[in-house]
């Protein structure tokens, strides 16, 4: 099973399994990763589950889509390589994948 | 830009805008004012409706057609949980075809409420955000009544003001004041819960914001009160000519504290991270008091967005905690719970019970068809009663509550509350005061609420306060 690296604010990290069909959100919220609010359930509709993906790996979780980068564009914290983790599918082929959590969510 | 428009033809508005930078704003207001008293007596001026207050019938009694969920007194008279659970159980997507505010759908169930609310290209929150429009002459241009791009861009020049990073800076001063309101509290004696803790904090609160004179801190609760109450708007109890003087009373010490700032900063003194000094300190915001409506815009949406929100729910908190006493027993013993016990406090009281769309296309929703143009008021305050969404009783006040955090208050998509961090903090550092002074707050009577079809708010309420017994 490939695996996915948290990183929180502070630096301390949580290496966690690839299920595959979940979405990035999920797998973080299941894994009880602090710092994903996730408040309206994965329906792209809050930015609350904000991260900010390795710059090697932003290619990898796929496009953008123009509500996501609407509700991106409304957290303070965005950066070139943000994305809202419950529009992020997981796979086996993100096995590796590192992703940073923004100090807050909006 | 709206207030001179009745005065000139279309073709003079370049002129317009540039003396629009020029003249007051408090002096078009004015003007905008005197136009409107003229309309007033010459029978031009656009009807407002009267609301008298009468005991309103069971929902029962009713044809579905005949409901009107916009009526001002609905909230007042209890009847509002009893009159959405019918539209939620038996109508869903319901036309009201002739109320005050003309015709309107409501959409009353949570999944349906998502749906409109994140769907900005089918449904528009232009011009407004409440069932009526605002009143004539006062078309103030705010970005929660703005689409995309416009409203992303609006948005995004004021929104690190309320940003986590900045409020965190403000914790310790928020603390301070809500501890010196609390220990200036009557104990053991009967007081008036909403003026001496959830008016007062909120007016500090936002005295603090905009780093106002704190000694007028009052009259930014009073501007507030008077922009979410016209009677064509939402129901309210605010009267024209009051509302044209406080808009230009306003316009007046915002824009002079405006200029005041500016001056300070000319001259070389550090700024603070108050609301007007950071919009000064951003490139694309600095000019903004050169854009009268603009301005006036994002002064009077913080001003009202920061006030009944919070202050209804530091009442309704209590409040709640009244009616399900297990839960206060539950609060005491595990203060831990505070966080969720805020978001359970928005949810339960849902300070804003709607917010308005047009519909830009026909839309197939939940069976019914709304036509293109029509008015849709998304029910927040219903559907975060859905039993539909909420596995415990939603009806509850449960401060425990499992996917809390799912409520509809702070509404969601691009218009989703931008001061909701800012909300959650003051009410979580309120309860935290309070747990360390207080074992009881007693609701002695039912509290008096307002008239209104959108603030769902508590004009008064008299508890009395036990000390905390020494452990």
């Amino acid at each position: 099973m490939g695996r996915i690296t948290f990183i929180e604010h502070d630096g301390t990290e949580h290496v966690v399994g690839i299920e595959e069909g979940q979405s990035l959100m999920e797998t973080a919220v299941e894994n009880g990763i602090p710092g994903i609010d996730a408040d309206c359930g994965g329906a792209c509709a809050c930015g609350t589950c904000h991260v900010i993906v390795d710059r090697d790996w932003i290619r990898a979780t796929g496009r953008i889509d123009a509500v996501e980068e609407g509700m991106l564009a409304l957290t303070p914290e965005k950066t070139d390589t943000s994305r809202l983790s419950c529009q992020v599918p997981v796979s086996e082929s993100l096995d590796g994948l590192v992703v940073r959590l923004p100090e807050f969510q909006m | 830009m709206t207030t001179l428009k009745p005065l000139l033809e279309p073709v003079f508005q370049p002129v317009l805008d540039k003396a629009a930078s020029v003249i007051p704003i408090h002096w078009q207001i004015r003007g905008a004012h005197s136009v409107q008293s003229v309309k007033q007596r010459i029978g031009k001026a656009r009807k407002v409706p009267v609301f008298r207050e009468t005991p309103l019938p069971d929902v029962s009694t009713l044809a579905l057609e005949d409901i009107d969920v916009s009526n001002p007194f609905l909230y007042r008279q209890g009847l509002w949980h009893s009159y959405f659970k019918r539209l939620r159980d038996e109508c869903p997507v319901h036309y009201q075809q002739s109320s005050p505010f003309g015709p309107f759908w409501s959409v009353t169930r949570y999944e349906d409420i998502l749906f409109v609310d994140t769907r900005h290209d089918l449904f528009s929150a232009e011009p407004i955000i409440s069932i009526g429009p605002q009143p004539e002459g006062l078309e103030i241009e705010t970005f929660i009544a703005m689409d995309p791009p416009k409203h992303d861009v609006q948005r995004q020049a004021v929104q690190g003001v309320v940003a986590p990073k900045n409020l965190a800076q403000m914790e310790g001063l928020i603390r301070s004041r809500t501890a010196d309101v609390l220990d200036h509290l009557p104990v053991n004696e009967p007081f008036d819960w909403v003026r001496r803790v959830s008016i007062e904090l909120t007016s500090r609160m936002l005295a603090t914001l905009f780093d106002f004179p704190f000694d007028q801190r009052h009259k930014l609760a009073y501007w507030s009160d008077m922009a979410a109450s016209p009677p064509e708007s939402t129901g309210g109890t605010a009267n024209t000519d009051e509302g044209f003087r406080a808009a230009a009373d306003m316009a007046r010490q915002m824009s002079l504290l405006w200029r005041e700032k500016e001056a300070r900063k000319a001259a070389g003194e550090e700024t603070g991270f108050d609301l007007i000094s950071l919009l000064l300190a951003n490139e694309s915001t600095r000019g903004m008091i050169n854009r009268p409506m603009e301005f006036m815009g994002n002064m009077v949406l913080l001003i009202v967005g920061g006030n009944d929100t919070t202050r209804n729910s530091m009442t309704g908190g209590v409040l709640a905690l009244n009616q399900f006493p297990d839960e206060f027993t539950k609060l005491r013993d595990n203060p831990e719970l505070i966080p969720n016990m805020v978001s359970e406090i928005i949810r339960w009281q849902t300070p804003l019970a709607y917010m308005r769309r047009v519909a830009k296309q026909d839309v197939t929703l939940n069976g019914k068809t709304i036509k293109k143009g029509d008015k849709v008021v998304m029910w927040y305050a219903s559907g975060n009663r859905d039993e539909r969404a909420f596995d415990e009783d939603p009806d509850q006040f449960i401060i425990d509550r499992k996917n809390v955090r799912k409520h509809l208050s702070f509404g969601f998509g691009v218009h989703r509350c931008m001061g909701n961090r800012l909300a959650e903090m003051q009410l979580r550092i309120l309860w935290e005061e309070i747990l360390k002074r207080f074992d009881d707050i007693e609701v002695l009577e039912e509290p008096e609420r307002v008239q209104s079809n959108f603030v769902r708010g508590y004009s008064s309420m008299r508890v009395k306060l036990t000390r905390k017994a020494v452990r």
